[in-house]
């Protein structure tokens, strides 16, 4: 081989190099530059203060995007989280409001403990994840029609058990303060230097899902599922259950993610967490998840959602129009696909 | 035409693909109106040339010559247009349209000009009305391609070969899924075609109906072609000859393994699906390997995935140490301490985009559970202790298995079901694909197995593979056990006339 054309070779391997590298992380370089252009026009977007307020921000989305991501890494989805999401909020809320608020939805109802309505919403969440279950493991109904059914049928649901006497649909108030103080509340001195009871509550939760995702039988199977069912159903493998399960489990996490939002706004509605479901998919999939199954990791899915609450913060910030804002996401959920996909198609 | 002889010639035709010469200096004439059969075992490379004939593969070496002019073809639609047709194995169309959309895709008749083209319905109609007529078929164009039976939507693909004005049609094992009635209504079809003056390539392993239908018959042996010769010179068992006739060299592992006591009997085994297998019945023993020949469509990967329990029953018995059980689904079969290899490995063995650890592990993640949670470290000491011990290659064990060649997956297949200490091995097709050397340390493995005690059922087209390495083989034809040779006894002559008793 000639000089020339070992450089030239050289040259082409550093430039494969640099592509590899450009490809492996340009998600992280787009998020790099965003945080770079918002603090260049606004400098005191880096504060201590904006930071916590992302990271509690980001806790409800966190918990949903754990759920939703461990049935996207079995090649399935989930469009009902979101109605999911609303259904616990309005539960738990109309079971926690005040003795002395005037408009009680349970007017006799005594001071319950207040993990009680959350279990009780947890529980609920988890039965209609297990309903979608069921739809999609035994009925082998596409899962994007069988949480479809369910996104529908969940709302309406929980409209019928909002909207009922003695007044009627209204926004659930009044609520008891140790609910709403677990939405608010944080351990620490002042505001500023201190975290908040729903981020720790999102770091464990994160902490208990990356352990299922990654070190239980049960979590391994979610991966060959996604990465091969034929192969995993014919290593013995029960595809059936295990599917059941993560619908199920996801249901809980929806469930817990739905009362931390009515105890974090003090309130709640039957329209609570509308569209959640798709923040929460896109969080996964700018986070690595590939909707084809196998594929994602939680530490991606908590980067995807930390984006995303970046942008939306960070671009309201600065002041830029909600409008625009929408279709700065938009662009970046195609690009990190975009960019994603060519990881996989090069390796063929 | 330049002689005058043939329409179609396939001079001096060589194909490589990693690691394997497919095609060898291959050379078939096909003369205008007549039937040509191409004759050889399994992996001889007929589909291999015939997809060099229709531009699905490109051809490294040799000249395709169509009605005395050279072509070079880049894909299949430039065959259709020189008038080259193929009619797959597998039957091509989009389910759930009509047969008139069928039929004319890719090519819809238009009217209208420049960006206003509608697909011109009434010419369409009209036209399929002349083919059928041309053809004598009486199917309604209207319904959906779904609803047909298998010969008709076949012969839907027969005439869309004609609506191409094909001087060539080649047709790849037509008859694998017809009743005989279908059989003659399709070889009705192909002399009418004949008498028209097209030139036919037809491929098939049924030697009695390639002796009915072909003019003329070649015959292809491990990518060479043999020779051509009339139909009327030939009989099965000349055939059979000239398809097998080759010398078997030392690819093959020596084997020490002494077959002991009955393990597993399998009693009348019959299908619950359409046209599969049906009876069959025979029994496995202790540190055996029992070899499963036959043609392509015997059914052999249906019975042995029926005996997984990947695939419903209908009737038959399994006893397994003398025990009568019920299988039905593959963890009642791990259970049993059974483990299959599919034939299809990457559609339904390796998991792409896991690591190789994790395939490995798949089958058997319950050992490593210590207090309700996977050992990362257990596992590791097992993988790493199968990838030495069945020497994979693989820079380590958090490697994606698709990085690996074909016969490292094996290997790691191999692992995986090695780690679940199976009693009974089905290995379906447990070379395919893989090259040689890697061939010869997959053998080794499964004279190893045997060695040590275990019992293998290993489903095998090639013929020297079974010969070499089977205890007892047992031969299947069209889903029933025509027999079962001693190993030490069985020649390729034997196994052929078994596989093509009902031919």
């Amino acid at each position: 081989m000639s000089i020339l054309n070992r450089v030239q070779d050289e040259g082409n391997n550093r430039s494969k190099q640099l592509s590899d590298f450009l490809l492996k992380y340009a998600i992280y370089i787009v998020f790099v530059l965003l945080v770079a252009v918002i603090s260049f026009k606004e400098p005191e977007f880096l504060s201590i203060e904006n930071f916590r307020n992302i990271l509690s921000m980001s806790s409800t989305r966190i918990i949903i995007a754990l759920g939703v991501g461990g049935i996207l890494i079995t090649g399935g989805t989930d469009l009902s989280a979101g109605r999911q999401v609303g259904l616990a909020a309005v539960v738990s809320a109309s079971m926690l409001q005040q003795l002395d608020y005037a408009r009680r939805m349970y007017p006799n109802l005594q001071l319950l403990p207040i993990w009680v309505p959350i279990v009780i919403a947890m529980i609920v969440c988890a039965c209609i994840g297990l309903f979608n279950g069921f739809v999609v493991a035994i009925l082998k109904v596409p899962p994007f029609i069988a949480t479809l059914g369910t996104w529908l049928a969940v709302y309406g649901i929980n409209s019928m058990y909002f909207d009922r006497p003695p007044y009627g649909a209204q926004p659930i108030g009044g609520l008891d303060q140790r609910f709403t103080n677990l939405g608010s509340g944080y351990i620490g001195r002042d505001s500023v230097y201190s975290i908040p009871y729903i981020v720790l509550i999102a770091i464990a939760a994160a902490i208990i899902v990356w352990v299922l995702y990654n070190k239980t039988v049960f979590g391994k199977n979610l991966y060959a599922i996604g990465g091969n069912p034929v192969a995993a159903k014919v290593s013995g493998v029960n595809v059936t259950k295990n599917l059941i399960f993560i619908y199920c489990f996801a249901g809980l996490l929806y469930g817990l993610a739905g009362c931390l939002e009515a105890a974090r706004t003090g309130g709640a509605t039957n329209n609570y967490g509308n569209m959640y479901e798709l923040d929460a998919i896109a969080a996964c999939v700018v986070g690595g998840v590939s909707t084809s199954g196998g594929i994602g990791t939680v530490p991606g899915m908590l980067i995807g959602v930390l984006i995303f609450s970046v942008i939306n913060y960070g671009l309201t910030f600065i002041g830029m129009s909600p409008y625009l804002q929408l279709v700065v996401k938009g662009a970046i959920i195609l690009a990190a696909v975009a960019i994603d996909i060519r990881k996989y198609l090069t390796k063929k | 035409m330049a002689d005058g002889q043939y329409i179609l010639e396939m001079n001096g035709i060589s194909k490589r693909f990693p690691g394997v010469l497919a095609l060898d200096d291959v050379t078939v004439k096909v003369r205008p109106g007549t039937v040509h059969a191409l004759m050889g075992e399994n992996g001889a490379g007929k589909s291999t040339l015939m997809k060099c004939l229709f531009g699905i593969y490109s051809v490294d070496q040799g000249e395709i010559i169509l009605d005395g002019k050279s072509i070079v073809l880049a894909d299949s639609r430039q065959a259709l247009d020189l008038g080259i047709s193929m009619i797959h194995q597998e039957l091509l169309s989009v389910p759930c349209r009509s047969v008139l959309e069928n039929l004319w895709l890719g090519r819809f008749p238009t009217v209208g000009f420049g960006p206003f083209k509608f697909v011109n319905h009434r010419r369409m109609a009209a036209d399929t009305r002349k083919l059928f007529a041309e053809l004598r078929m009486t199917i309604d164009p209207k319904r959906w391609v779904r609803d047909l039976s298998v010969s008709q939507a076949q012969s839907i693909e027969i005439a869309k070969a004609v609506s191409y004005n094909a001087k060539v049609i080649i047709m790849d094992e037509p008859t694998s899924s017809l009743t005989e009635h279908e059989v003659s209504h399709l070889f009705e079809i192909i002399r009418r075609l004949r008498d028209q003056g097209v030139a036919i390539i037809y491929i098939s392993h049924k030697l009695e109906e390639i002796l009915a239908i072909s003019d003329e018959v070649s015959i292809m042996r491990d990518g060479r072609s043999v020779g051509t010769y009339p139909a009327k010179e030939l009989t099965t068992d000349l055939i059979i000859n000239r398809m097998v006739g080759r010398d078997l060299t030392n690819r093959f592992p020596p084997r020490s393994n002494v077959p002991g006591e009955v393990v597993m009997r399998v009693e009348n085994f019959t299908s619950a699906e359409r046209k599969s297998f049906r009876d069959v019945s025979f029994d496995l023993r202790k540190g055996e390997i029992l070899g499963v020949g036959g043609l392509v469509g015997a059914r052999r990967t249906e019975l042995l995935e029926s005996i997984f329990g990947l695939r419903p029953v209908e009737s038959g018995v399994i006893r397994i140490n003398g025990k009568q059980e019920r299988i039905g689904n593959p963890i009642r079969a791990k259970r049993l301490k059974l483990a299959l290899l599919t034939e299809e490995r990457r559609a339904t063995g390796i998991i792409p985009m896991l690591s190789v650890k994790d395939n490995m592990l798949i089958a058997n993640r319950q050992k490593y559970v210590r207090f309700g949670l996977l050992s990362e470290r257990l596992g590791s000491v097992d993988a790493q202790r199968s990838i030495d011990m069945l020497r994979v290659k693989t820079p380590s064990e958090k490697t994606p298995i698709r990085d690996l060649s074909g016969g490292n997956q094996q290997k790691v297949l191999f692992a995986k079901w090695l780690l679940t200490d199976p009693d009974i091995l089905i290995l379906d097709e447990p070379t395919r694909g893989i090259d040689v050397g890697a061939k010869f340390e997959i053998y080794t493995i499964i004279a190893d197995l045997a060695q040590r005690g275990k019992s293998i059922i290993m489903i095998s087209s090639e013929m020297p593979e079974l010969l070499g390495m089977s205890d007892r083989i047992m031969v299947m034809c069209e889903g029933r056990m025509t027999g079962i040779l001693d190993g030490s006894s069985a020649t390729q002559e034997k196994i052929m006339t078994l596989a093509t008793q009902f031919m």
